[in-house]
Parts: structure tokens; sequence; C-alpha cells
């Protein structure tokens, strides 16, 4: 299964590809706008803002408003507030739970990846040692394997190791990320230039200090990307804890939210009948901090994604 | 003197390269190829009422091979696959490249906009587009009873892999059109510069320069939706509480999967299932590789 693929045209970059991805280098002024292309995009702006308009909406309402008021506007007696309250109240705070459990397991795991996959980006792109091209391009053709594949004999082998139904079983699976890997070593080559290190070495720093100190820090768009896809991914990530976890304290938000869902679903019975109110505005809360954390990152992660994307 | 410390250094240097690689690498082979190889171990066994498990070799593929709900399931997904990556992707491409093109007012807001559902989980996603789906109170439902039109079944057996398709599309364009675009920004300038002097229009431009530059992201694209698509689980999943009885528990291939070993108890089939959706998926990225590698070298 694990078989060595080139990666497409990997070695086709010219030098002259390998400038910063920051650079800009057109002036808009210099162009003339067009109306009706504007007028398309925003078009096409408007699907994809659709869906979250409706959840900002249903989320000011009463389970009964959401059946019976106009979907796509303000019912008579908005309610924002007490759909916040009563979702953060519901089974005793369980919801609190879940925000904390997926940000625990998002940034854990974002982190480990990133910087598992920096250091190795590293020590593929700098150094040549035995094996590193056949461990590399294992790696590599594992991009390829889907994570579905994996994951009901991960859960398996855990369910003997006794990780299952605990966090680990949710970050350890999430801190191998082969296509950060490769990311890493693809921006590392470029970014950190081999004159520093060895002005560096000469200065006689020892290599882990090299790497912490100077390479850490060229490396930076390219960590932030791949900590921002891995932090999404985990954040998003549904089907390995619907199978690794079963007790609700445990679950991340989209386990949560979808096992509300099923209960709202199930007409509310034996449960509050607003259940779907809070299914509604919990899936807002839950969005919430990620879209933030991409609107104040962009710098980091266009740049990164650039040099991934462009010199494959 | 200064020749051992060189030597010394250099030695050091060695023996640093396999330290960077090693923690990635360890993590690797415990969590992604012992799995890997567990699962291939597994296939070939079989567990039966009496006698407990069997060793069966190849039984399970030859079974799996001739399952009728596998095979639709991997038909299904191979079906979305068709349909929904080109519209997908040639949507991305299209914004991309209106968003290089610089015509545009608010490309900033419009870029950031299409990106945002990215950020969305898909439980999230899912759940959204099932209420506006819905045939009784959905705003689609109730605009069509308000101008007396039929109500669309978005949920019905006809249109749900469409419906399906449509949430995966609002979940995925925005990432790949930042992609493309990121590749976009990165073409030289000098490039233009000849396409003008060239006489190329901006047309022509978009056609001789921007395209085969973008060639190695919308590859990478291409593959990633591959496997995207075959893995197909997230949406039907949770839309299947909204149409049980349009989506059944075999719907996509990774939903049987999952079935088969969290309802079915049947570990050792699932195994062999998932080896070989897996396999499918390799198998359908190397057809894609290989065949853009030809086109390029002819």
């Amino acid at each position: 299964m694990t078989t060595t693929a080139p990666p497409p045209a990997a070695t086709s970059t010219s030098p002259k590809e390998r400038r910063p991805a920051t650079l800009r280098r057109r002036t808009p002024s210099s162009r003339r706008r067009s109306t009706p292309l504007t007028i398309a995009m925003l078009a096409a702006l408007a699907y994809f803002l659709l869906p979250l308009f409706w959840l900002l909406i249903a989320s000011t309402k009463s389970t009964q408003d959401l059946f019976n008021s106009f979907g796509l506007w303000f019912s008579h007696a908005p309610q924002l507030l007490t759909n916040v309250k009563e979702t953060f109240a519901q089974d005793d705070g369980v919801f609190v739970h879940w925000l904390l459990n997926t940000v625990m397991y998002a940034v854990v795991s974002a982190i480990g990846a990133a910087l598992l996959a920096a250091a190795a980006g590293y020590g593929f792109a700098k150094f040549r040692f035995r094996g590193d091209r056949a461990a590399f391009n294992l790696v590599l053709g594992a991009v390829m394997v889907p994570t579905t594949a994996l994951a009901i004999p991960t859960y398996l082998l855990f369910a003997e190791a006794g990780l299952v139904n605990t966090p680990w079983a949710i970050i350890l699976p999430s801190l191998v990320n082969p296509f950060g890997l490769y990311l890493m070593r693809v921006y590392a080559q470029d970014a950190v230039p081999d004159s520093i290190l060895e002005a560096a070495r000469i200065d006689g720093a020892g290599e882990a200090r090299i790497f912490f100190t100077i390479a850490l820090r060229l490396l930076a768009p390219g960590l932030v990307t791949v900590l921002l896809f891995t932090l999404v991914a985990t954040w998003n990530n549904y089907f390995l804890p619907l199978i690794m976890l079963n007790d609700p304290e445990l679950y991340p938000i989209t386990v949560g939210l979808s096992s509300w869902a099923a209960q709202a679903q199930n007409g509310g019975a034996g449960t509050s009948s607003d259940m779907l109110a809070l299914v509604v505005t919990g899936s807002l809360i839950s969005i919430l901090p990620l879209v933030a954390a991409f609107l104040l990152l962009q710098r980091y992660w266009q740049s990164g994604l650039a040099a991934g994307g462009v010199k494959q | 003197m200064a020749a051992t410390t060189a030597t010394l250094a250099k030695g050091r240097r060695r023996a640093a390269g396999p330290l960077f690689v090693a923690p990635f690498m360890v993590l690797f082979l415990l969590l992604f190829l012992t799995p890997l190889g567990y699962a291939a171990y597994l296939s070939l066994f079989q567990e039966r009422l009496v006698g407990g498990t069997a060793f069966v070799g190849l039984d399970n593929y030859v079974k799996a091979v001739q399952d009728p709900l596998l095979i639709q399931g991997v038909g299904r997904v191979a079906l979305f696959f068709v349909i929904q990556v080109p519209v997908m992707l040639l949507l991305a491409l299209v914004f991309a490249l209106a968003l290089d093109s610089g015509l545009l007012r608010l490309a900033r807001v419009i870029r950031l906009g299409i990106f945002v559902p990215y950020a969305v989980p898909s439980v999230v996603a899912a759940l959204m587009w099932g209420y506006l789906y819905g045939p009784d109170f959905g705003p689609f439902a109730q605009l069509s009873r308000a101008l007396d039109l039929p109500v669309p079944g978005f949920l019905s057996e006809g249109w749900m892999l469409a419906s399906l398709a449509n949430i995966v599309t609002w979940e995925f364009v925005g990432y790949n059109m930042i992609i493309l675009y990121a590749a976009l920004r990165t073409i030289p300038q000098e490039l233009y510069e000849a396409a003008s002097m060239d006489g190329a229009g901006a047309w022509r431009t978009a056609w001789s320069v921007k395209l085969p530059a973008l060639k190695p992201a919308l590859m990478l694209t291409l593959l990633f939706s591959v496997i995207g698509s075959f893995q197909l689980f997230n949406e039907p999943n949770l839309l299947m509480k909204v149409a049980p009885d349009v989506i059944s528990s075999s719907y996509t291939a990774n939903l049987y999967a999952y079935s088969l070993a969290f309802t079915g108890q049947q570990v050792n089939y699932a195994a062999t299932v998932s080896f070989l959706l897996g396999l499918v998926i390799v198998i359908a990225s190397y057809a894609i590789l290989l065949t853009a590698n030809r086109r390029r070298t002819p």
C-alpha cells in the first residue's frame, strides 16, 4: 500500500518560481475594474454565505419559531442570548466540555503535528543520510492512503492498548500529517539558506540550537500553515472521535452536536423540546473560533500555501 | 586541532539529520504503517460462530468483490466523484482566475467569503444544509409554497446524491480556490510581460500562461478530491438521520465499513472493506498521476 510516488513534477521548480510568495507583482491601480465580473462574483459569494446567514438568523429563534417563521429572516421575538444561555446550561453544561475538549484536541494536535513536520521536513531538506530518500518517499506515498482506511484498524489497535475512550485516541493519530511533512520539506529547502546554517555551525552552535533559534523562525509561515490546517482537520474531525469515544464528557463539539441533532430529530422524546434551537446555536458558537483564527492569521497561511501549492 | 573539531562537527551533523526525522518517522510507523499492516492481517481471518477465529486466506476479498452492497457503495462514490469533483474544481479555477485578474472590486472580501465554509465543520455544514433542504420547514420549501410552486425534493432518492454533492462543493470550493490562487500569485512577472509583448490578450494569457502554470496545483487539488470523495462519510452519515429511507447504512463504501465494524461487529470483514477501499483510492490516484505525467512528457 505504501508506494513510492514521485510528487507531480517535484523537480520542475525553476529558480524563478522560488521568489517569496508574498511579493505582489502587479499594481492593482493600473488596471480597470470590471463591474459585471464583480456582480457575478458577488452572486457566487451570496451562495457561500447563505447557509451561514441562515445559521445566524436561526440561532435567534426558539424551536417553535424555527418551524413557524420564514427561515431567512428574524422572527418577532429574537432570543439569541436565551439560546446561548440554554446551550451552555443543557445537560449540566456538557457543551462547555465539548468546546474545551475540541480546543484541547485541536491545539495539542496542531502544535504537535506542526513541530514534528517542521523538524522532519528540515531534516529531510538539509541533511543527507542513509535511507533519507526512501523514508521520504514512503511518507509521500502515504499522502494517498485514506485516513478512514486507517481509522477502523487504529480503533482496534487502540482498543487493545487501552487507549480507546481517552483523549490520546484523538490526539495521537492527528500528530502524523504526511502532507504537512511534504510541505515543510519543500518550504525548508528555500526558506532556510545553507549559508546561514554554515555560519551558525562555524560559530559553534549545536544542531538543536540552530534548529530552534534560527530555522524554526525562518520556517514560520510554513509552520503556521501546517498548524492551521491540522487545527481545522482536528477541529472538524468527526469520524475518528465518533468511533473512538463513547463518553459524552470526552466528545468534541462535532460529535456532541450530532448527538443533540439526533435527539432533536427523534422529536425530542424524553428530552427538552428546545433541542433544535440548541443544535443551531451550538453550531454557530462552534464555528466562530476557527473563522476568527483564519481571518486573523490569513497573511501567514496564504503565503505558506503558496509555497506548497506551487512547488508540487 | 582545527581538523579534529571539523570532523567532529561533521560527524555530529550527519547524526543530526536522522534525529530530526526520527520523531515523525516513529509515530508514522506506529500510527500509519502498523494500522495498515494490521488491517491487512485482520482481513485474512474470519470469525466463525463455531470454532472462533480462523485463517481464511483471501476469502474475505473474494466475498467483498462480489458483495452487492459494497459494489453499490463504491459505484455511488465513483459517480459522486465524476460529477462533483469537476464542478468543484472548475468553480475553484474560475474564481481563482477572476480573483487573480485584478478586475474585481472587493476582491479581498470575496476571496475570504468564499473560503469561510472551509472553516465550518462538515458536521455543521451537513446540519445546516439538512435544515435548508427540509421539505416541511426549510426556507426553499417555504418560498416554493409561498409562490405556489412544487416543493423541491432535495432529500428524495433521486436528488440525494446531488444534494450531498452540493454540501461538499460548498465546503471545499474555497479551499481549492485558495490553493490555485496562491499558485497564480507566484507566476513570475516576466512571463506576463513576454505574453503581452507577443500581443496576447487577457483570455490568451489565461489559457497559455496561467493554466499551464497551474497544472501542479490543479493536480494536487485533484488528488485531494479523489481521496475526499471516495471516503465520503460525514455528510451522508448526518443526512441519514433526516432521510433514513434514502440513505441506507451502506450508502457509501465508507459508511458500509463503519456499520460493518460497529453495528455488525464483523471486524475482519470491515477491515477487508477498508483495505479494499484504500486500494481503490490509491489506484485511482495513480491512474490520475500517470495520465498527467504521460501528457506532460510526450
